[in-house]
């Protein structure tokens, strides 16, 4: 009995192995959790990218929900959720934070003054501090952050209408406002 | 029209698998001899259509039909003849085509070549191949049809994937698919074996060739796959441990350990379940090798197709064929009996551990590769497993493996001698450390444990090899092509070893920016920067830079690389510049304008690593030898003289 159990196990080994793999094809292997999420956004301070002199802080938009998006010039994800951004800024009140990261404040202007500027106020982040508290591996990256000043979702990757219907607005629906 | 025949074409030939596993194995199952010959005339149509079906692909290429919507994806009308042509089986759809049609080829070789087999038992091999082939067909009909349309047709092509315009590459993935889908011969005969529950171990013999064959054609589709990714990619690696090498590398060390196990069942009768399970197991391999590659479950860099629709079919096809392989082990293998037994170290018992050592490796590495996949699956997180796992992963087992090949093909069977062989190897032992210290103070600057112990090694073993062709200097034409076929491949396998430990211990890698007439000196050779120029090909633009090399003042070469824009769009493509020479590799890779005429690039010094794939290469020469061996002809000869 023993004997003929050893000539079962392959059969089960490889059993196993294929329920794992009709999860897999279900898994999105882009889909990267950040424990930021449910956690309290990072404070975050940096200098005004129109004007330097000022500051920029998400501090001065907690008790309402806004969004974070990192961008950069030199991204060319980010150029092309510009639109998506700008939909977003005209067709809802929700604030837009950028976090302009490692990036030229003259091509940030430039940028911003050809495109179109969906932003509430931009933060220049040019050695990539604020980028590490957040925990972003690479522009474009938007969050959403709940009135309560916690992270709700964050989206990696062109932001598309799709995904924001999708996963910010019920979240943001939750929010009440 | 021609690609709408090619499609037809591709339709009947689905009918046809299926008339060759439903004569085939009923036909065995009923003895009715007539349906035996039915699924031989099934097998042989197939063949016809599928080329066919594959000529008809071609040609809408050649003619540049951008109607079809895969022409259209993989090639424009600058694409020179030759990628044209080898970029039918350059995209997911093609290549599957090729892949069935290769497979047919095998259902017809083993109709043409395998007359010494009884008819049911082969009929019975035949229909296991057709219900692979009608999977694969289905598969093709269903989800990847290279014949689609374009409603309104393209007016210009999309083009090969620059990194595929290569000759390296036109020739890998045919190679490659030949043992893959070799591996399905000697699974069909290990089914069929158990589906007669056939006690007999003359299937083993029939069955080496052609593992043989699929064998050295993996190999030789591996080495080709590294080699082009060494010059190709820009990054001077050959190898990086991706999900889609794993995938072809699994199958290589199933089907070696299943060469070695399948002598010890042909000769002496032993590790028959094991065998079979082998069997089943390489190709098992192989085919969740194309799961992995072509359903996207595993993002790597050569995720060319991922859609889950053709990820899902494929798993069940990977269900219906391993499963039920696997079940009819389960049911037959327990009544296999095992004659006799062996001494601890006898022939046997080094093959023994060669096959534990071979699949442990496999295992090893297919942990490493679904390990990601496991704890996603699980919820336990986001990791990836880089080459320092594989590295020690595959260390581990491959270090005894090679210290016991030193002795292990010298061993006798059944009985525990080593015979003459014994006091040459161990007298062989200190020369080749001897030799190792050597060759580390003569070509290198500094001495590393690693690397003597891998010199050591490789010597000990190439010098273990060419022991038994010395002592028996005075007969070499008398002895089997499979004794030398042995020998070239264990050579190899030294040879191999030789070139890793040579470029994994001093190879030496410099990013650097350099401007017009400024040098960098690596191992003592200078390299100059000499600018760069423009360069006009058939489709692309490039920058070529241009390096003069030197050595003590002594000129070396000339070295140029390029950075290619290809007219279809995409990032630029690197062409590195290398200058070969038996001890090293000189290898100059473009990187970014920094501006002012300066250029980042990437300075690599590889010693020793031509023999990385030349003693690849010496493997699967060996593999070619031993299957010209007489044994497997003579068979075929009396075949011949006896009335049909």
């Amino acid at each position: 009995m023993m004997r003929k159990l050893l000539f079962v196990l392959p059969g089960i080994a490889f059993i196993l192995l294929a329920a794992f793999l009709v999860q897999g094809l279900f898994l999105d292997p882009s889909r990267i959790p950040s424990p930021l999420i449910g956690a309290p956004a990072p404070q975050f301070a940096l200098p005004d990218l129109a004007d330097s002199s000022r500051q920029v802080s998400n501090r001065d938009w907690t008790g309402s929900p806004y969004l974070v998006n990192v961008w950069g010039t030199w991204c060319a994800g980010c150029r092309e959720e510009h639109e998506v951004l700008l939909d977003i800024a005209r067709d809802s009140d929700l604030p837009i934070l950028g976090i302009n990261w490692k990036d030229q404040r003259e091509l940030a202007l430039r940028w911003l003054a050809e495109l179109g500027n969906p932003y509430s106020a931009v933060g220049a982040d040019l050695e990539g501090r604020v980028a590490i508290d957040w925990g972003v591996y690479g522009a474009p990256e938007t969050f959403l952050v709940g009135a309560d000043g916690r992270v709700l979702w964050k989206h990696i990757g062109p932001l598309t209408l799709e995904a924001w219907r999708v996963d910010f607005l019920p979240r943001l629906a939750g929010q009440g406002s | 029209m021609i690609p709408e025949l090619g499609h037809f074409a591709l339709v009947l030939a689905l009918l046809l698998a299926l008339g060759q596993s439903w004569f085939g194995l009923l036909g065995a199952a009923r003895g009715r001899v007539a349906w035996m010959r039915a699924a031989e005339t099934s097998v042989a149509g197939q063949w016809w259509l599928l080329l066919l079906s594959f000529a008809a692909l071609v040609w809408s290429f050649v003619r540049f039909d951008f109607s079809v919507a895969y022409v259209a994806n993989t090639s424009n009308s600058l694409l020179p003849l030759f990628y044209r042509i080898a970029a039918a089986w350059g995209g997911h759809e093609g290549s599957l085509l090729l892949w069935a049609l290769i497979l047919a080829s095998w259902s017809a070789a083993i109709v043409f070549f395998s007359r010494q087999m009884p008819l049911p038992f082969r009929s019975r091999v035949l229909g296991i191949l057709g219900l692979v082939s009608v999977g694969f067909i289905l598969f093709l009909l269903s989800t990847s049809n290279p014949f689609d349309r374009l409603m309104p047709a393209a007016p210009e092509g999309r083009d090969l994937n620059p990194l595929l315009q290569d000759f390296a590459l036109a020739v890998h993935p045919p190679t490659l698919y030949l043992g893959y889908v070799g591996l399905a011969v000697p699974f069909a005969f290990a089914c069929a074996t158990l589906l007669e529950g056939r006690q007999e171990v003359d299937w083993a013999r029939w069955a080496r060739p052609w593992t043989l064959v699929a064998w050295l054609c993996l190999t030789v589709g591996i080495t080709l796959g590294s080699w082009w990714a060494y010059y190709e990619l820009g990054w001077g690696g050959y190898w990086f441990w991706d999900p889609v090498e794993n995938a072809s590398f699994m199958p290589w060390l199933m089907a070696t350990a299943l060469v070695h196990s399948l002598a010890v069942t042909e000769k002496r009768g032993l590790f028959r379940s094991w065998t079979l399970l082998l069997a089943v197991s390489a190709f098992s391999l192989s085919l969740l090798g194309t799961f992995l590659v072509r359903s996207g479950v595993l993002v790597s860099v050569h995720a060319f197709a991922t859609d889950p629709s053709r990820g899902l079919f494929i798993l069940g096809f990977l269900v219906a064929v391993i499963g039920g392989a696997l079940t009819l082990y389960a049911w037959r293998a327990p009544a296999l009996q095992a004659p006799g037994g062996f001494a601890p170290t006898s022939r046997e018992a080094f093959l023994l551990f060669n096959n534990a050592l071979l699949v442990a490796a496999a295992g090893l590495i297919l942990v490493g590769t679904l390990y990601p996949l496991f704890m996603d699956a699980l919820g336990l997180g986001k990791i990836s497993v880089g080459p320092p796992y594989f590295g020690i992963a595959f260390l581990v087992p491959m270090v005894p493996l090679l210290l016991l090949m030193v002795f292990g093909m010298h061993a006798a069977w059944k009985y525990s001698r080593l015979g003459t062989a014994k006091r040459p190897l161990l007298m062989l032992l200190p020369l080749a450390l001897l030799a190792a210290v050597g060759l580390i103070l003569a070509g290198y600057d500094h001495f590393s444990l690693a690397a003597f112990a891998g010199f050591g090694v490789a010597l000990w073993l190439m010098g273990s090899s060419l022991v038994a062709p010395w002592q028996r200097r005075d007969r070499w034409r008398s002895l089997p092509a499979g004794f030398w076929g042995m020998t070239l491949a264990h050579f190899g396998v030294g040879l191999f070893t030789l070139g890793v430990t040579g470029v994994e211990s001093y190879r030496i890698e410099r990013d650097l920016s350099l401007a017009p007439g400024e040098s960098a000196t690596l191992m003592g050779y200078a390299f100059r920067f000499d600018g760069t120029r423009e360069v006009q090909g058939p489709n692309y633009a490039a920058v070529e830079g241009s390096f003069t090399v030197t050595r003590e003042g002594q000129p070396v070469t000339v070295l140029t690389s390029q950075k290619r824009l290809y007219a279809s769009g995409g990032n630029p493509m690197t062409e590195a510049g290398i200058h070969v020479s038996p001890r090293r590799d000189l290898f100059v890779a473009l990187g970014e304008d920094l501006g002012a005429g300066k250029w980042s690039m990437r300075l690599q010094y590889k010693p020793l690593i031509r023999y990385v794939w030349l003693g690849a290469l010496l493997m699967a020469l060996g593999g070619l030898l031993a299957t010209a061996d007489r044994r497997y002809r003579v068979q075929l000869r009396q075949e011949e003289g006896q009335p049909a």
